[in-house]
This record gives C-alpha cells, sequence and structure tokens, in this order.
C-alpha cells in the first residue's frame, strides 16, 4: 500500500515538473511562464517529498523533507514576486490578449515607446487614459 | 520494493526531460526575466532530482544537497532580480 502510494507521488510530482516545464516552453508571455513554473515548485516537490517520506519514514529523512518543503514554500513566493517586479518594471512586453493590466502607467513603459499590441484598444477594460 | 524502484527511474527520466525544455527557454528566451526563470526552474529541478536520488538509494545527504541548492538558487534569484532592476532589462 505504501509502496503503491509512494510510487504514485512520484509519477505524479515528476509529471508535474515537466508539465511545467512545457508550460515555460510554450507560454506566450513573461508572468504567464512564471504562472506556469510555479506548479513545480510547489506541488511538484511537494508530490515527491511526500513519496520520500513515505518511502523513507525514519525521523532525518522526514526532517529533512519538511525543512525543504517549508523553505521551498518560503523563497518561492519571494522570488517570484522580486522577478516579476523587476520585469513588469522593465518593461516587459505582454501577451497580446491580455485584457486587464493594472500596473500604473507610469510603470509600464519606461522608454516612452509605444506599445504595438493589436487588439488592446478594442479590448476596452483597462483603464489606460492616453495612448 | 519493487514499484516505487520503478517510479523513480520513471521520474527522473522524466525530470530530465523537464530540465532539457527549460534549458530550451534559457537559450531562446526572448527577454532577460524569461532566462531568469527557466534556469530558476532548472535549479528546481535539481532539487527534485536529489529528492527522487535520495528517496532511490535511502542516502540523506542527498537532501542535505538538495536543501544547499534550493538555498542557493533562491539566493541567485533575488540577485538576478536586484540586477535586472537596476539595469533595465
Amino acid at each position: 500500500m505504501n509502496d503503491w502510494l509512494s510510487a504514485g507521488l512520484l509519477i505524479a510530482g515528476a509529471t508535474l515538473a515537466l508539465l511545467a516545464s512545457i508550460g515555460v516552453l510554450r507560454m506566450p508571455d513573461v508572468f504567464t511562464r512564471m504562472q506556469a513554473s510555479t506548479k513545480a515548485s510547489t506541488l511538484g516537490l511537494g508530490c515527491l517529498l511526500v513519496s520520500l517520506a513515505l518511502r523513507n519514514p525514519q525521523l532525518s529523512f522526514v526532517i529533512r523533507a519538511a525543512a525543504i518543503a517549508a523553505f521551498m514554500l518560503m523563497t518561492s513566493a519571494v522570488a517570484a514576486h522580486v522577478i516579476a517586479r523587476a520585469a513588469s518594471f522593465g518593461g516587459a512586453p505582454l501577451w497580446q490578449g491580455t485584457r486587464v493590466d493594472e500596473r500604473p502607467s507610469s510603470a509600464r513603459h519606461p522608454g516612452g515607446a509605444a506599445p504595438s499590441r493589436p487588439g488592446d484598444e478594442a479590448a476596452g477594460q483597462n483603464s489606460r487614459g492616453s495612448v | 520494493m519493487p514499484h516505487a524502484e520503478i517510479a523513480s527511474v520513471v521520474a527522473l527520466g522524466m525530470l530530465a526531460i523537464a530540465a532539457a525544455l527549460s534549458f530550451v527557454r534559457v537559450v531562446k528566451g526572448p527577454t532577460l526575466p524569461d532566462r531568469v526563470i527557466a534556469v530558476d526552474l532548472i535549479g528546481v529541478l535539481m532539487v527534485c532530482l536529489l529528492v527522487v536520488t535520495a528517496g532511490a538509494t535511502a542516502q540523506q545527504a542527498f537532501l542535505d544537497v538538495a536543501i544547499v541548492v534550493a538555498l542557493i538558487s533562491f539566493v541567485g534569484t533575488v540577485a538576478y532580480a536586484r540586477y535586472i532592476e537596476r539595469s533595465h532589462l
């Protein structure tokens, strides 16, 4: 029973990591790629660590697995925030189908370059004053 | 534990394929934040590989290495982000 559960969690974690990497490869945007890559660091690694703790139920393995899980859950959020902030202030281009852009207009295009996004004005949901 | 052994080998193969795919994003990523995200994902995949290896070999030294790799990967990501923010892409 433990064996089957551990094997299933291993396959689930590896599948999540593979899906995250495919998402990073195929998503159109910096921010959507970041959204895909966080699946590997939280849920994928969590599945692998639970599988490890089921396979080796000694105290030293379980404590180290819990430490890795807690550390990853804390740092992945901070790292994603810092990269997203840097990309946003650096004027990273958004995907064409983006509907809502809640960044302040001074942070969007620091060089004053006009955005070349077709369908941007037709969306009508973002509250941009002057294009 | 035969099932978990087979699953370990399969999981190691899938993680290697995932690392190769995110390396493709490192090579062709159009902006610097894309490359930083892909390198960060490669670090997470390295931690995953070490955890699977620790489970397969029952050696807890791999878990210590995984903790250190996670720490250094986080510090490197924050440093890259500071660099991007100062140099404006």
